[in-house]
């Protein structure tokens, strides 16, 4: 029984204090291997990357925008709800997102800047237009496992694509629900998958990967303002640059910090200190004459009737 | 070895020896002798695998669109059956590594299968954050682009940790097994099988160097695998709560989780032990004592469970900011109330009842008692992902969450790869720790005569993870 093996033989006494210990050289040959092991771990990311072929780091294509003495813009919006109507007067579903729909080829449902109807005190209600807040303080940026989604030195939050592994931390951790996730071959017309993807302007779309707004740097760098700034047909939206202190919804120009402060400016959930870039001036469209308690909105219509291969349309 | 050092008392002898026959015969026993019904149910397993296959490969074309998750809902079911399983391999580790730490002897005939369990678990929970990934094809990128400030690189990693470790701590004690089974079955098995077994033996004899190796070695494997195990499950709870979302935003999140992952793994041992007894004839080493003593365990963690839902719901409960009220009210009184309850009151109370009252202090008792836990835990982890989820973030209508077809014939799939795994598991491996229990029971003491004659014996391994 003993000789077949895979039986005890407990070490007498006299044994255990012989051979079996540690020494010197074992100890400095264990600890050599390990640094051995451990040496290439910093560069190993890299190799791999080499190897696959990835790019390095995910970051946006074109340089950052600078003022003329040479300083990083830093791109911000500011929505004036005293001039939203949710276009109710226009009699059509909000421009904004339909104009940002238009531009990104945004599939059905989502809506990168949306409209929404909240309450206020007195039963009225309020039209609150959100793109992405673009915060300082991303917690979507924090808690992506793959650098996916960065922040850029222009102050905005962007989402590469090619990169994005579809996990979908960021949209648990945004908490302003301005992720969308492609959740299968999205709706959108053929021809915008003909474009150049760029992380700044994520078209065309790719399955399985989260999109938001992107603020539209490539626009504002070409010297245009964004695809919602335009269809905004209240002028109810500014976009512009808080370093050179200007900002504009198209006819007005206005000095950013002044008009923040004189004209009381909030910031969504501030009190998460997210530091969102997108600022409110409060109202419920009294500018424009909207009643608070007219209540209601249109629908938000995606107008290619033509869609990709193989596309379904999915509900948010 | 028995033979040798006992020659003075020939009825002790015959006693121990041949109880030293019958263990191995039992430990020996799935693996020579395989009845129809175990093809059948390896059939039914690999049925319902197929199916589950099919179903994911319909996601893998048509995109996640085919579950019942949207973007307000994001994670399901795929994600409360990640976080279920990470749960139950907290089995081995508590019940291997904490009872072996504390040297509680009546551990030995369980070890092995909670060790098994645990490896088991672990991979099939992995499987399960890949099935969720919108972009599976490029789930390398955590390698290569990896960030150590996301919650999910903490996660790969801790997993990836604990998985070397407990295939690590379930092969150490299993080397003299596998030797025993390299010597037992050697001519009487396929070949892959004695070079299977003699490859994993590692050339193992039993001399004692090598025991006092193998002695240092569990040692340090299962004072490792302790804080491995609970910084696992702490860190799946951070991927919750490390966002922004009220219902998530505990600090007792870490050790609530790992709190239910052991209550769950003790519940999935007990009924893994109950079916392997029955089926393998194992009565003799696996007795009402061993149920008792983890039904002791379960009842104790479940009181630690009531505990962490007061602690949690009546300090946030007591002030009702932000978006809680929404939250209690669908949890408590809406759409998760039969769920919730049905935890608290089913999978908490009703199993501690279960195990204290004399009446059903019992196997089927116990059993009951753990599929009761088992079932609740899946369910805690249910509402814990979706309605966490689905508390409005701005004034939209809440969302509500549906699984699919899909998302169920995945996750029925991944029960069946469970079960499989350790189907196939036990017919090669050897499912009881046979060297340990011949230990423990010659620490007891032969029935027939009980001396102190084997007590010097035990000295030399005491330190050595007996």
């Amino acid at each position: 029984m003993n000789e077949k093996g895979g039986n005890r033989q407990r070490p007498s006494p006299a044994s255990q204090t012989s051979g079996g210990k540690v020494n010197r050289r074992g100890l400095l040959r264990v600890l050599g291997l390990a640094a051995f092991g451990l040496a290439p771990l910093p560069v190993l990311p890299r190799v791999l990357q080499a190897a696959l072929g990835g790019a390095p780091t995910a970051r946006a294509d074109a340089a950052a925008a600078r003022t003329p003495d040479g300083r990083i813009r830093q791109w911000t919006m500011i929505i004036d709800l005293r001039s939203c109507d949710g276009c109710q007067s226009v009699g059509k579903p909000p421009q904004c997102t339909a104009a940002c729909i238009e531009g990104h080829f945004a599939p059905e449902p989502m809506e990168w800047i949306q409209v929404f109807e909240a309450e206020l005190p007195g039963d009225g209600t309020q039209f609150i237009p959100a793109p992405c807040q673009q915060c300082q303080n991303p917690p979507c940026v924090n808690v992506c496992p793959v650098g996916a989604t960065f922040s850029t030195p222009e102050g905005t939050v962007l989402i590469d694509q090619n990169r994005c592994i579809g996990c979908r931390i960021c949209m648990a951790a945004c908490p302003y629900d301005r992720r969308f996730f492609n959740w299968g071959t999205a709706p959108v017309p053929p021809e915008a998958y003909l474009a150049d993807y760029s992380a700044e302007h994520q078209v065309p779309v790719k399955k399985g990967t989260v999109m938001k707004c992107d603020f539209c740097p490539d626009m504002a760098r070409a010297g245009t303002l964004p695809y919602c700034v335009q269809g905004c047909p209240r002028d109810a939206i500014y976009y512009g640059d808080l370093e050179e202190d200007i900002a504009t919804n198209g006819r007005a120009i206005v000095a950013a910090s002044r008009f923040l402060s004189q004209n009381q400016a909030y910031r969504l959930k501030e009190d998460l200190k997210t530091k969102p870039r997108v600022y409110y001036i409060s109202g419920h469209g009294e500018a424009v004459g909207r009643d608070p308690f007219t209540r209601g909105r249109q629908a938000t219509r995606w107008p290619w009737t033509e869609r990709a291969k193989g596309a379904r349309v999915w509900k948010r | 070895m028995a033979v040798d050092r006992a020659g003075e008392g020939g009825a002790r002898v015959e006693a121990v020896v041949s109880r030293r026959e019958r263990l191995e015969r039992a430990a020996l026993a799935p693996i020579l002798q395989t009845s129809r019904a175990y093809f059948v149910w390896v059939a039914f397993l690999l049925l319902v695998i197929g199916w589950g296959i099919y179903a994911y490969s319909v996601q893998l074309r048509e995109g996640l669109v085919v579950t019942g998750m949207r973007d307000r809902i994001s994670w399901g079911l795929y994600i409360t059956t990640f976080v279920f399983f990470i749960g139950i391999s907290h089995a081995g580790t508590l019940i291997s590594a904490i009872l072996r730490v504390s040297q509680a002897g009546w551990r030995t005939p369980i070890t092995r299968m909670a060790e098994f369990i645990t490896t088991v678990a672990l991979i099939c929970g992995a499987l399960f954050v890949i099935i969720d990934l919108g972009r599976p094809d490029r789930v390398l990128n955590v390698v290569i682009y990896g960030r150590w400030q996301s919650p999910i690189i903490w996660d790969v990693l801790a997993i990836t940790t604990y998985l070397t470790a407990s295939i690590a701590y379930l092969f150490l004690p299993m080397i003299p097994d596998l030797a025993l089974f390299r010597d037992r079955l050697a001519g009487r098995v396929a070949t892959w099988r004695t070079r299977l077994y003699g490859l994993l033996a590692v050339r193992w004899e039993g001399n004692s160097t090598q025991w006092r190796a193998i002695g240092a070695a569990i040692t340090v494997a299962m004072i490792l695998i302790i804080p491995i195990a609970v910084s696992v499950h702490t860190v799946v709870s951070w991927i919750f709560a490390m966002t922004l979302r009220e219902p998530w935003n505990s600090t007792i999140f870490g050790a609530f989780f790992v709190a239910g992952a052991i209550f769950s793994g003790v519940a999935t041992l007990i009924i893994v032990m109950a079916i392997l007894r029955k089926v393998y004839h194992l009565e003799e080493y696996i007795t009402e004592k061993h149920f008792r003593y983890l039904g002791y365990l379960l009842a104790a963690f479940g009181l630690i469970m009531i505990y962490g839902n007061l602690s949690e719901f009546i300090t946030t409960g007591y002030k009702l900011e932000g978006e809680e009220e929404f939250h209690f009210r669908q949890l408590f009184l809406g759409q998760f109330a039969g769920l919730y309850w049905y935890y608290f009151l089913g999978g908490l109370v009703a199993p501690g009842v279960l195990v204290l009252l004399p009446w059903t202090r019992n196997i089927w008792g116990i059993v009951a008692a753990s599929v009761l836990v088992d079932v609740a835990m899946w369910v805690e982890r249910y509402f814990i992902v979706v309605a966490g989820l689905r508390v409005p973030l701005m004034p939209y209508e809440p969302s509500s969450y549906a699984p699919t077809w899909v998302e169920w014939s995945v996750m029925l799939a991944g029960f069946a790869l469970f079960a499989l795994l350790i189907t196939v598991f036990v017919k090669v491996f050897p499912i009881l720790a046979v060297w340990e229990i011949a230990e423990e029971q010659e620490r007891e003491g032969s029935p027939v005569a009980r001396r102190p004659a084997t007590e010097p014996a035990l000295a030399g391994v005491e330190g050595g993870g007996s």
